[in-house]
Parts: C-alpha cells; structure tokens; sequence
C-alpha cells in the first residue's frame, strides 16, 4: 500500500500532560510525528491537535485506534480522507544587501508576501499555505539570500464535519 | 465538617468497596497510613513494594474485583513499575496510589521525588496527578471506573503530601465523574448475524478463546456456545480455565508450547472464532503461517486488537459476553446446530492428532517436574488455584495442571515477569481464603521476590510454594541447548539456598522431594498443613518443555520431544 503523509486531527481534554500521552503513542507504537501543532478550540477546555505522519492507510488506521483508547482523546480524525484544508505558515528572516534589497522587494510584491518586521539590514516575512507553497517559497528565498526561519505544523480543517 | 486529604482518599475507597488493600509505607503517605490505622480496611504489609502490586494483581484476577495498592513516593513508587507493566500487558484492574513529594516541591528534585506518572504513563490504562484536594475524591472514583471498565488495566493515582494533609469541607467535595468519551459502546447484532452464518457453513471449525473470557466473566457462555455447536477449542495461557480443560472439546493450550493438536488444528482450520483474545507472537509464531486456510472471525473488546497481526474477515470489537449470550440465543431460539456430517471429518482427523502426540513425559530416576504438577492436579482434584513464576515452571503448569474453573489460574502471561506468582498467589489466598492456592515456581524465579515469605507467615496465609527446583534457570538454559549449542551462558545457578532452612527461618513450613516415590507424600505432607509451606523438589535438571515451536517458525514445525 502507498505511503504517504496522513493528516490527523485529534480532540482532547487540554490537560497538561496530554501532549506527552499523544506523543507517547507515537514513539512507544512505532508511529512518526512529521510535523504537529496544537491550540484550544472554541471550548477552551478542548484542544485541537493536528498531527502528519508518514504512512499506508493499514498503518494510519492501527494509529486512529491506539490514540482513541488515550483517556483524554475525545475524536480522532483522518483529514486526508475528507475534503479539509490544510495550511502552513513560516516566518523568514532575509538579511538586505545592496546586492539582494531590490531583488527581495520585488519578490514579495509579486508573490504578495507580508512583511512582518524590518529596518535597515533585516526583514522578517509571513508567508502561509499549502506544503507545496511554502516549499516553494523556501527554495526562492534560500537564493535570495535567506538567514533562518521557522515552519509551523500543519493545522488543517475539514469542509463538512 | 471539615476532612483531611487522606480521610477523602479512604472515602473514596469505601464507596467504591475496597476492603483490602496492599501497601508499604513511607515518608509521602504516612498521613494516609495514620488514617489507615483508624479505618476499618484492611492493609497487606508485604515486604517489598514490587510484592504489593503483584498480590494486588493476583487478588484481582482471583476475586474479579480490582486490586489496590499504596505505596510511598520515589522508589516506592518505581518498585510498583514492573506490577504495573505486568498488569497492563494481561489488563488486570488495579488501582496503584503513589504519594508524592509536595506541590510545592514537585520538580525540583526533591528527596525520594520520582516523576511516576511520567514513568508509567505507556504502562498505564491511565493516570493521575491530583494537584488539588477538591479533585482527589473524583479523581479516586474516575480511576477505579477507568480500571474496571473497556479493556480493563492498571490506574495509578499520584497524590502529592500537601494534598493528603489538605482540609476540605464535605460538601465541597465532588464525586461525580467526568469522564464524557468512556464506556461508548457499539451495536453487535449486525456481526452477530454474520458471524453465524460463518460458524454454520464451516467444515473445520476451530474457536481460540483468551483472557478476555475470565475478565467478561463469560464463561459459562462460552461453556454453552461450544457444547451446543460442538466446535473444537483451544485456550491461551491467559484463557486457561475460560473452558473446563476435561471437557471433550478441549485441544489444550495454542502457541509455542502448545499441544500438537492445537497447533494442527490452527494450521488447518477453515474457520477461526478468536474469542477475547489478541494473537500474541507467542501464540501465532510465524503470521505467514498461522491459520493460513482459515476465515478469521475476531471478537475483542479492544479495537486496536483487531487487525493488529492477524487480518479478519469479520471482526466484533465488544466485550465477549453479550456476543456469547446473542449467538446462544439465536442458537437455542432457531435450534441451529451444524450438522455433523458437515464436520465429520473434521473431528475424525482432530480425535487422529490428539492420539498421534498426547502431551507427556516419561518417569526416570531424578523427578521429573511434570510429575510434580501432574500429582498436584490428582491431590487437589483440579480445584486449587494455581499461580506460577515465568518459565519452565509456568510452561509445566499449563500444560500439566487441568484447568476446569475460570480464575483458577494466575500467571503473567504478557509481561512474563519473574517473580509474580507467589505475591499473586499472597493476593489470590487473601480474596480466596477458603481455596487452596498453590505457586509452582523455579528456583530462580521464586528467589525473585521469596521476600514475602515474610508477608504470607505473618497474615497467617497458608499459600502454598512448590519449587521444581532443577538448578537452572531452565528455559534459558533450554533455549541455549537448542539455539546456543549448548552454551550455559550464566543460566546455572545450582548455588541455590537451601530452602528448607530458608522456610524455617521465616517460620515457614519446609519440605524437600529428592526422589520420584517421595512426590505424592510431600505434596499431601504440604498440602494438609494449614502453614505457608515451601515444598523443594528436586527435579531433572535438563529436563525440557516440549512440544516447542522454535522461535519465528511456523506452528506445525513443533518439536514433539528431545
């Protein structure tokens, strides 16, 4: 069967060792976290955790029923299945040339990008979307000259619950 | 009116009708252990805190109701580890309450602080630290309920010493449970109707039932869902006794040391119906292998046991019970029955395998350690409660001890844990005071935790120890003559104690069997002493479990006898 990355969306109680139990599942069965992230939901004694994994689908399913049996998940979902979207964001820090200023400034006006903090020699830019995007936005800006970033998790919603 | 922490605990304890517990105090609980002595329940003093969970576990599975243990913070705490571990793998219900360091002190390590619910959370149904003492009477209850219900397992409660000395007022204390996601339960008429459909067209049919039996208290559905249909069974290690053993459909126990007809008949079977059960590897052995012309028909509380290894074709993911007590009703409403030419033939080659290799041994000079086990069956008239260690013992034990009565047989199956059986069997002596409870133990494992000598003379416990002592540690040792060209690498241990002596110096009952004819009169000797009595038999020291499958081999590749 195909591996690919499952998107998986999981309610809980928002506990404060709940993560560790979600992320115990994981390592002590064999399973992968590729990327995670986590805030409350409209309840904010729920919390919404969106989790990708590498994976065929026999794998993805033996994961769903190890998560279910943890005390404090309350739904387990598999959001690659359904019509959900899927969103990243990155925040990019680009150290400005004389060389690259210009080349930068273009960029993010073509590509509408969102300059989030700036002065002289430094911006910072906000880019969200999809995997795909956001891979792409990486390989142009790592030629354009960028210093570090950092890549949020999935969070993800599915159309019709 | 206001109560402390530790009379709420006790509260709790009461509403959910503990009357024993197993504990070992220390500085994090003595204010639990200064309310204890003014309470009613009665506390186990074992001598070690590994020995309180484990009787905790035995008391458990002899009685049917869950098992509870206090200890102390830091090492009392970890010392419960391989219980809890052991508990979880065959889901035995157990409560462990663990003191803890102060709040205030929690995290920053403090003297005898351990981070024990980080410690066991993957060895754990679930677990808590209550912070709070308006939690700790709802939190106590949630735990038992947790324990208890589903798939059932071990529920530790962390209770910092702040919180035991706490007050609260009593009508501030919550007891309702929270707990929204538990206890959901699915529809089983659908796969009911589906799986009998199955069971009537096979021609081989063949039903494995586990543990899952003993815990859904379903034996007696199984008893008649066998007997009406007539369909050739098999139990688990942890099933033993899900099925009385004397019965004609019983084809013994499955796996790696399993009979040869149980292992022939999984091999050929055209239809498998695993009832409570989760295909351990040392059931299966090789998956390609395993029951490869059968339909698999699973039925288990757990979902996540379901297609784990072996694929199904129909799977009920309920407790076994009331899939018994469904089919047997439509069984006995419509008066269905296979008819048996159906399975003639079936039956006719499976009556061939069990007089082609019976399970058995052949007597000689030296006691052979199934002689041992088999007199003790003759003596007690298969009616003792039998705990065992992990090993040879255990693998003698099942095979050689006929089990009629569910409960009856107390072993850790999952875990494979040295050292279990004769707490468990301190346990099961304490919720079954009037049987006979017998550990069958080696002389490596019963040095595993003999400690508790201590604990079963001064409850006036008469549990009952029998060492098929052979100087080795013997399924080591079996492994290494078969795989490891006879390599005794650190598996002798003939320096032993003499455990004669060793039983009288804990005031103890000793005994020793060094040969054959000496068996019958030793056992009636132990067992007609209303003492803990250690009996000491002398065994064949190279005498091996057989029938084997070799590891990762299929299960018709058994080896029959040396």
């Amino acid at each position: 069967m195909e591996v690919k990355e499952n998107t998986i969306s999981i309610l809980v109680n928002n506990r404060p060792d709940v993560l560790a139990r979600i992320a115990g599942t994981f390592s002590g069965r064999g399973f992968n976290i590729e990327s995670i992230s986590a805030n409350i939901t409209r309840n904010p004694d729920i919390t919404r955790i969106i989790i990708t994994t590498l994976g065929n689908r026999e794998t993805v399913i033996k994961l769903e029923k190890q998560l279910t049996k943890i005390i404090d998940v309350l739904e387990v979902k598999d959001l690659t299945r359904v019509v959900a979207a899927c969103r990243e964001m990155i925040l990019v820090r680009m150290k400005l040339t004389d060389a690259n200023h210009e080349k930068i400034m273009q960029t993010i006006d073509t590509l509408k990008w969102k300059i989030v903090s700036m002065d002289a020699d430094v911006c910072i830019l906000e880019i969200t979307g999809g995997k795909e995007e956001i891979d792409n936005a990486l390989t142009i800006l790592d030629k354009l000259g960028m210093d570090d970033f950092t890549r949020t998790g999935v969070i993800a919603l599915e159309r019709h619950p | 009116m206001k109560l402390t922490g530790a009379q709420v605990l006790f509260n709790a304890l009461e509403k959910e009708d503990v009357d024993t517990i197993f504990g070992f105090p220390g500085g994090a609980v003595l204010d639990i252990f200064d309310e204890l002595y003014r309470r009613k329940i009665k506390n186990i003093l074992v001598r070690h805190e590994q020995g309180a969970i484990h009787a905790a576990d035995g008391y458990a599975r002899a009685s049917g109701k869950v098992g509870v243990c206090l200890v102390t913070s830091g090492p009392g705490a970890t010392n419960t580890v391989t219980g809890i571990a052991n508990a979880f793998m065959d889901s035995i219900p157990v409560v462990v309450l663990t003191g803890q360091v102060a709040t205030s002190l929690i995290g920053g390590d403090a003297f005898q602080e351990v981070d024990i619910t980080g410690i066991t959370r993957p060895c754990t149904k679930h677990n808590f630290l209550v912070r709070r003492i308006e939690d700790l009477g709802r939190t106590v209850r949630e735990a038992f309920h947790i324990a208890r219900t589903g798939r059932p397992g071990p529920v530790l409660v962390d209770i910092p010493k702040d919180v035991t000395r706490a007050l609260i007022e009593e009508k501030d204390i919550s007891w309702t449970l929270s707990l929204p996601n538990n206890g959901k339960k699915a529809p089983i008429e659908e796969g009911c109707a589906k799986a009998l459909d199955m069971i009537m067209k096979a021609e081989k049919p063949l039903i494995i039932s586990g543990g899952g039996v003993m815990l859904g208290r379903a034996w007696d559905e199984l008893k008649q869902f066998v007997q009406t249909l007539n369909i050739p069974i098999t139990s688990t290690l942890m099933g033993l006794g899900g099925f009385p053993a004397s019965a004609p459909q019983w084809l013994g126990m499955p796996g790696m040391h399993g009979t040869y007809y149980a292992n022939m008949a999984i091999s050929h079977c055209d239809l498998m119906i695993a009832i409570g059960m989760r295909f351990d590897d040392r059931v299966t052995s090789k998956l390609d292998a395993f029951a490869p012309h059968a339909k698999v028909l699973h039925i288990d509380i757990d979902p996540a046991s379901i297609d784990k290894f072996v694929k199904t074709h129909l799977s009920i993911a309920s407790d076994c019970k009331p899939v018994l007590q469904l089919l047997n009703k439509w069984i006995s409403d419509d008066k269905v029955a296979i008819p048996a030419a159906q399975t003639k033939v079936w039956h006719d080659q499976i009556d061939a395998w069990k007089k082609h290799a019976p399970l058995s041994y052949c007597q000689a000079d030296k006691i052979k350690p199934q002689h041992v086990v088999d007199t003790l069956y003759r003596l007690t008239d298969g009616k003792a409660i039998i705990t065992t260690e992990v090993g040879q013992n255990q693998m003698w034990a099942a095979q050689f001890y006929r089990f009629d009565y569910p409960n009856s047989f107390i072993s850790s199956g999952g875990l494979g844990t040295m050292g279990f059986g004769f707490p468990a069997a301190i346990g099961a002596q304490v919720a079954c005071p009037d049987r006979v409870v017998v550990d069958i133990a080696g002389d490596g494992s019963i040095q595993m935790n003999i400690q508790e000598l201590a604990t079963a003379v001064n409850y006036n416990l008469p549990v009952k120890i029998v060492i098929l002592n052979n100087g080795f540690l013997g399924m080591v040792r079996q492994w290494q003559e078969l795989f490891y060209g006879k390599r005794y690498s650190h598996s002798n241990i003939r320096n032993v104690p003499d455990f004669v002596k060793l039983a009288e110096a804990y005031d103890a009952v000793g005994l020793r069997a060094t040969h054959p004819e000496e068996v019958e009169a030793t056992l009636k000797q132990g067992l007609a002493t209303d003492r803990t009595v250690v009996m000491d038999f002398h065994v064949e020291p190279e005498e091996g479990v057989y029938p084997m499958v070799s590891p990762g081999a299929a299960l018709t590749d058994m080896v029959l006898s040396k």
